[in-house]
This record gives structure tokens, sequence and C-alpha cells, in this order.
């Protein structure tokens, strides 16, 4: 027995099937209003900054600090939001156990593996020999 | 109840043969596709900056796709999707907080949403072109 006066019922009203609860819901609210200054302000800059897609152009964009720190947001916001809005549809429209499990455990694995990549490439051409 | 009168304008059940496309219903799909949109879109960003850290040879064939009408057509799409699901985004979060929600007002912010969508491209492509 735990000290915990509080029922068994009690203890887990309002958390949700997993204690989870809001997170989810918090979440991809959160980084939305990220993403509302973020996301519009990469599109912006980077069609109006950039004189097409050559190399370039490309370098002298990531080069700049201000554009290098708002990438690696726009990288670790935008993935984070993609995969809580990705998972929703999977849950909603996949219903088969395997091919569900599967697709979500991808979800969660390219948009980490990715981020990591990119986030290292925009170091590499602002550190890289 | 046997008997029992029905009022005229009570709801009925839904019934899967009776049923219009309402403008709402259209918002609501459209912020499902554009955001399966703009994940493919964060994924081709995020392989453009790798591609780049790779060097100008690796890059070339991936910048030419880019510029080729292919590509353009693409990144084209991909700004009217984030027009999209930025100004139904912020409806949603209007939602949220318990507004915007009469069928009028709902049906009023979605045609914005989708008109938006369609001048926002069209705008940023201008601002590029002509813009100087």
């Amino acid at each position: 027995m735990s000290k915990d006066k509080s029922t068994p019922l009690g203890r887990v009203r309002n958390h949700g099937a997993a204690a989870e609860g809001t997170g989810h819901f918090v979440g991809q609210r959160v980084s939305a209003i990220a993403l509302l200054f973020v996301a519009t302000w990469f599109v912006l800059s980077a069609a109006l900054s950039m004189d097409g897609p050559t190399y370039l152009a490309a370098i002298d964009f990531i080069s700049q600090p201000f554009n290098a720190v708002g990438l690696i947001l726009l990288i670790m916001v935008a993935l984070y939001h993609m995969r809580l809005g990705m998972g929703e549809v999977v849950n909603d429209y996949v219903h088969k156990p395997f091919a569900k499990m599967a697709l979500l455990l991808l979800n969660t694995l390219v948009p980490l593996v990715i981020a990591a990549g990119a986030i290292f490439a925009v170091l590499l051409v602002n550190f890289g020999v | 109840m046997a008997g029992a009168t029905r009022p005229g304008d009570r709801p009925i059940s839904p019934f899967v043969s009776i049923w219009r496309w309402h403008v709402t219903m259209a918002s609501s799909i459209l912020h499902r596709v554009t955001g399966v949109g703009l994940y493919g879109g964060m994924l081709l960003l995020c392989g453009w900056l790798m591609m780049i850290a790779a060097g100008p040879e690796a890059y070339e064939p991936f910048g030419a796709f880019l510029a080729g009408p292919i590509g353009q057509v693409g990144l084209y799409l991909l700004v009217a999707c984030f027009a999209y699901h930025l100004a139904n985004g912020i409806r949603h979060l209007v939602f949220d907080t318990g507004h915007g929600m009469k069928p009028s007002d709902a049906e009023t912010t979605a045609w914005f949403a989708i008109l938006f969508a369609i001048a926002a491209p069209i705008g940023l492509w201008a601002l590029v072109t002509f813009g100087g």
C-alpha cells in the first residue's frame, strides 16, 4: 500500500488512457504557434534572398548565423510537429496492428534520423573544412 | 415511441448516400492533405541541406531538379500547402479558444483560408520575379 490516501480511481482521473492526458494536444499547439513564426520566416526569407536553387546561393544563405539558427529551430520544431500530425493520420486510417505499429515506428525514427542529418549539415556548412 | 410527433427541425440520422460538400468539410480534409504534403516538403528541405553539405558535385543534380519544371511546380505547390496549413492552423487555434464556431463564421473563415492558399503563392512568385 502506498502512503497516498487517494483511491485508485482518484489517481487516474483526468490523466487519459496512458496518463498522457493533454500532452499531445498541448505539444501540437505549442509547436504550431512556434511554426507560425519560424516557418513563415523561412519561406519568405529563403524565397526572397536566394537567387534560384544554386549551390552558391544556398551556401550564402546557410552560412549567415541568423539563418543557421533559424534553420536548426525550424528542423527541430517542424519535425516534432509533423511527427505528431502524421501519427494522428496513421492512427485514424491504418487499422491492421502490424502495419500501424510499423508506420508509427517509422514516423518516429525517420524524423529523428533526418533531423540529426540536417542539423549536422547546417553545422558542417558553417564550421566544416 | 409510437404516436410521438417529430418536430420538423430535429436533426435526423446521417445517411451515407445523402450528403453534400460543405466548405468546412473540405477545409478539414485539406488541412490533413496539406499537412502530409508539408511532411514531404520538410524531408525535401532536410535532404537539400544534406546535399549542400555534401559539396557542389553532389548537389549539382539535386539543384538541377529543383530548377527544372517538376521542381519549380513542386516548390510552388509546397508554398500553397504551407499557406493553407498556416491560415487554417490559425483558424484552428482560434477554434480552440471557443470562438468562430458558428456555422456561418466557420464557413467564412474556411473560404478565407482557401483563397489565401491560392493568393499567397501567386503573391510570393510575383514578389520574387518582379520585386527586384
